[in-house]
């Protein structure tokens, strides 16, 4: 056994270490945090989606046993703190003091000595609403006699939350303008929520003799959020510790900042005591960020040979009540500029308006880099539909228009720069595991002979934009996307790591640890990574976008390799040799030439602290602040085989192929399990998951009776392979996986349901695309 | 009022509201709080715990329900210090990767393959389909408990 091997750092399937915790029922989520004379809250919610608050009586409440206060948006107020910011600057209603602008918004908090006393007082809470009317569709939010929800807001005189464009809009009209063959496509990628399993929650202790705030807080960027909690509630910084503890998935839902976070605080400050608030299933799928919720128009020019030209995209998106995307500042409508995908368009415009309506804000990125979801959906359907209309095999349109893997860095009409890809290699794998040209074949024997079965392949060939980013480009609410690790090697040669991101289930505790192993040969198990207590870590922006990998995974190669250029130092004293002698072997320093006569890093850590040189700084430690030069780009292709049933609509996934390249794995049985994750919530979004509302608001899909979520029994059975292109720029050449299953596998899904109704002229079904609407899509071309 | 509940084989005896859920009487009563609550409705499994040996969710009983019977949770897996070859199964093939659906995911398995101890893929499926996991997609969960089942079977021959 080589000693690489024998260290596992890049490129080993590491068994996980949280597992140990985990397998044993002692993982410690939020809501596990137990503090002495802790108190329970409860948040009264809205029933109604739009309506002028006249008068809140809380007296009954308050009187009720066991009820220690009741707390509403006039006392929150007193103290400024009815609103707070957003992270897309906008503000946010934290109680409601004049209107409610959605059903389940936070109106009242009872704090009681027991958690079923809490919910008991709630019901005692009177309000005295009156009934406005209800937006519920951004078309009618924008149309001129739309009543104004956000009429508290200075300067606000309609429902227009944003109007944002990127590309270059006249060189876009003039290639469609010339264009031989225009293909358009209108579609809804509905609003659904990203549902972890463990809701949102908080244990607020706010320490009445010091005054520091103690906030266990499920929150996907803890430093953020600290950051946020001192201007909003004018705490100095230094007294605030928000500690993310184990989270129980968060995929982008546990990015905002919510009301109940804000209350739980103040009433803990008020009381001095700890209040916990756990949110329950039905609040946090109504009032928590959902996602998409994108009307999407677009449109491809080409010319009659299949050569594409120019995307040209009009999008409405419905943003809520309040703003509250969390988008970088710059991109209102996020990185959906990534619009021109895979493909080598000359020419790309977006333009993007945001509307408010009476529901629940969010728009939050669902495991995805700032909806870049939706945008891959939209170029991937539009390509196959380009495909149909010139008669052209869909593989052979995206191999015709792939960038080459010999254009790399290759600039795309929207500005960015995509780092590395081969994108046909990656579909020529994926067309050879499914075994393509036998399964068209079969499609088309199907269809000859009329039976109750069809055949759809459906293909996405994507490209991702993640791991936001360079801070001249990115921030969120001022606050540059870098990231950060600070790494310290004990006397002993074990070392403990932290990073300013914060796992929801990736796995960093491992992969950062192999990180580590790689760089300086200390195996993973004698390297803690701690994460998520804003105490005892360094500055980060958090986990989402997919950028752990790409900022705080590439700060921790960089520290590492900072540790290796003093261990050098160290090395060459210990060796009385000269600096430039020396070389590094996976876990030593040899003298070039005699490989025998060596120091390892055991050897080279235990000097730091007993026998350093003579004028070098004693310890072995470091900090690296990680500004990324680019983003990165993760690409892969997935084909789906479905077979759906002519007199029912119903539809099964028979094959599902997917080859993912996200550059260098890491963890390769970690990776996987990403894509797993991926593939099924993509195929959740594609075929069940929806959040909608009745005219009045009232949102329908309020528990997981309503809101549909895929179960072993219908998640489908994945094929995965790899292809790796390094990224050129990230330090171990490494880009991030989290989200690419879920960015490329809903296009994927839909396209192949449409392959196999499109020789009947089918061209469109919205998701989530249930039997029910295959049927009908039947129906309508008279089968 | 009174309810003694065997939990994990020790007989468990306390003064209870009659609407005390299940779950909160294992996570607040007796601080087992390996046991999560996910939906509140039955709808996800992550409460799920063994009651006499059959799994149900933890959310929608109450503590009292329980009374004179027996109640598995996470915590209950490991024996004579050994853990479970469930457990060691769901590390071995990265079944698990937040965490918080797990505990009620093995005592699915448990009890599946109790009552039969070389489950297909299939009938795996089956089994842990009241279970929700947003993380995985599943496909290491079956393998776990496939490669669980394998192992108990092993270790019976063996014996």
């Amino acid at each position: 056994m080589s000693e690489g091997t024998r260290i596992c750092g890049i490129g080993h399937s590491v068994k996980r270490k949280e597992d140990d915790r985990f397998i044993r029922g002692r993982g410690r989520y939020v809501e596990d945090v137990n503090l002495p004379r802790m108190l329970h809250m409860a948040l009264l919610r809205s029933p109604l989606a739009h309506a002028r608050i006249n008068a809140i009586d809380a007296s009954a409440a308050q009187a009720h046993p066991g009820v220690v206060a009741v707390v509403t948006g006039k006392d929150l107020e007193a103290h400024k703190l009815a609103w707070m910011p957003t992270l897309s600057g906008d503000t946010q209603a934290v109680l409601a003091t004049d209107k409610v602008r959605f059903q389940g918004q936070e109106v009242a908090a009872v704090i009681a000595e027991d958690p079923y006393v809490a919910r008991d007082a709630l019901e005692l809470i009177a309000v005295d609403y009156d009934p406005l009317p209800a937006v519920v569709d951004p078309f009618q939010a924008l149309a001129p006699e739309a009543p104004l929800i956000r009429d508290e807001k200075e300067g606000q005189a309609d429902n227009c939350c944003y109007r944002w464009q990127a590309g270059d809009k006249e060189a876009t009209d003039r290639a469609f303008a010339a264009a031989e063959v225009v293909v358009k496509l209108k579609t809804h990628y509905p609003r659904c929520h990203p549902a972890p399993l463990e809701t949102c929650g908080c244990v607020a202790d706010v320490d009445p003799a010091t005054g520091k705030a103690t906030i266990y807080m499920t929150s996907q960027a803890p430093h953020a959020h600290r950051t946020l909690f001192a201007l909003v509630a004018g705490l100095p910084e230094h007294n605030i510790q928000i500690i993310s503890p184990d989270v129980g998935g968060g995929f982008g839902n546990k990015v905002p900042i919510y009301p109940g976070y804000v209350v739980a605080t103040a009433a803990s400050l008020l009381l001095g005591r700890p209040v916990k608030w756990i949110e329950s299933r039905t609040e946090n799928l109504i009032s928590t960020g959902f996602a998409r919720d994108y009307h999407m128009e677009g449109e491809l020019a080409l010319d009659r040979d299949g050569t594409m030209r120019a995307v040209r995209v009009k999008l409405t998106s419905d943003n809520g009540a309040f703003f509250a995307d969390a988008q970088p500042t710059k991109f209102k409508a996020g990185l959906f500029h990534i619009v021109t995908g895979s493909y080598d368009l000359k020419a790309a415009h977006v333009e993007a308006t945001g509307a408010y309506t009476n529901k629940a804000p969010g728009g939050v990125a669902y495991r995805c880099s700032f909806r870049v979801t939706e945008a891959s959906f939209l170029i991937e359907r539009l390509v196959q539909n380009a495909a149909y209309e010139l008669g052209m095999d869909p593989a052979e349109l995206r191999r015709k228009n792939f960038i080459r893997a010999d254009q790399f860095p290759y600039r795309s009409a929207t500005g960015f720069v995509y780092d590395s890809g081969d994108y046909h290699r990656a579909l020529d794998l994926a067309l050879d595991k499914v075994g393509y040209a036998a399964l068209r074949e079969e499609q088309e024997r199907l269809r000859r002979e009329g039976g109750d079965k069809l055949l759809g392949i459906g293909i996405a060939s994507f490209t991702e934009v993640v791991g936001a980013g360079p801070a001249k480009d990115y921030d969120i609410a001022g606050l540059k996307m870098f990231d950060s690790a600070e790494l310290r090697v004990h006397p002993t040669g074990k070392a403990i790591l932290k990073i300013g991101v914060q796992t929801q289930g990736q796995g960093h505790e491992t992969t950062f640890a192999q990180i580590v192993a790689g760089e300086l040969g200390i195996p993973p198990e004698d390297v803690l990574v701690q994460h998520g207590d804003t105490d005892n870590t360094p500055y980060g922006l958090g986990t989402y976008a997919s950028r752990s990998t790409p900022t705080a995974g590439a700060a921790t190669a960089v520290v590492a390799r900072k540790l290796r250029d003093k261990g050098r130092k160290i090395a060459a004293h210990l060796l009385e040799a000269a600096e430039e002698d020396l070389e590094w072997h996976e876990d030593r320093f040899r003298v070039k030439g005699v490989p025998e006569k060596s120091v390892t890093i055991q050897d080279v850590a235990f000097a730091a602290y007993t026998n350093p040189p003579e004028g070098l700084e004693a310890g072995l430690e470091g900090v690296h602040y990680y500004d990324p030069p680019n983003m990165t780009y993760p690409f892969g292709s997935y084909v789906v085989a479905v077979e759906v049933d002519r007199g029912t609509g119903e539809w099964k996934v028979r094959r599902m192929v997917a080859v993912d390249d996200c550059g260098v794995r890491i963890n390769p049985m970690i990776v996987e399990g990403q894509i797993h994750g991926g593939l099924t919530e993509g195929y959740g979004i594609a075929a069940m998951e929806l959040i909608t509302f009745d005219e009045d608001g009232n949102c329908i899909g309020s528990s997981f009776m309503d809101y549909l979520l895929p179960t072993a029994w219908e998640t489908p059975k994945f094929e995965t392979y790899a292809t790796v292109t390094p990224s050129p720029h990230h330090p171990i050449g490494a880009k991030g996986v989290g989200e690419s299953a879920t960015v490329g596998s809903p296009a994927a899904y839909v396209n192949a349901v449409i392959d196999a109704l499109a020789h009947l002229g089918v061209r469109n079904i919205d998701m989530p695309v249930t039997s029910a609407k295959v049927w009908e899509a039947l129906q309508r071309a008279g089968v | 009022m009174e309810i003694t509940v065997t939990v994990n084989g020790t007989a468990e005896t306390r003064d209870v509201e009659p609407r005390l859920l299940l779950v909160h009487f294992l996570r607040d009563v007796l601080g087992l709080t390996g046991t999560h609550v996910g939906c509140d409705t039955t709808g996800c499994g992550a409460c799920t715990v063994l009651l006499d040996g059959a799994p149900i969710k933890s959310c929608t009983l109450l503590a009292v329900q329980a009374d004179g019977r027996a109640v598995t949770t996470v915590e209950g897996l490991i024996e004579n210090g050994q853990l479970h070859p469930i457990q060691e199964a769901f590390k071995e093939e990265h079944g698990l990767q937040c965490g918080f659906c797990t505990p009620g995911m093995m005592l699915v398995a448990k009890a599946l393959i109790e009552s039969n101890p070389d489950p297909s893929e299939e009938e795996v499926r089956w089994a842990i389909s009241g279970n929700v996991c947003r993380c995985t997609g599943y496909t290491n969960i079956v393998k776990a408990c496939r490669r669980a089942a394998a192992q108990i079977r092993q270790a019976e021959v063996a014996s």
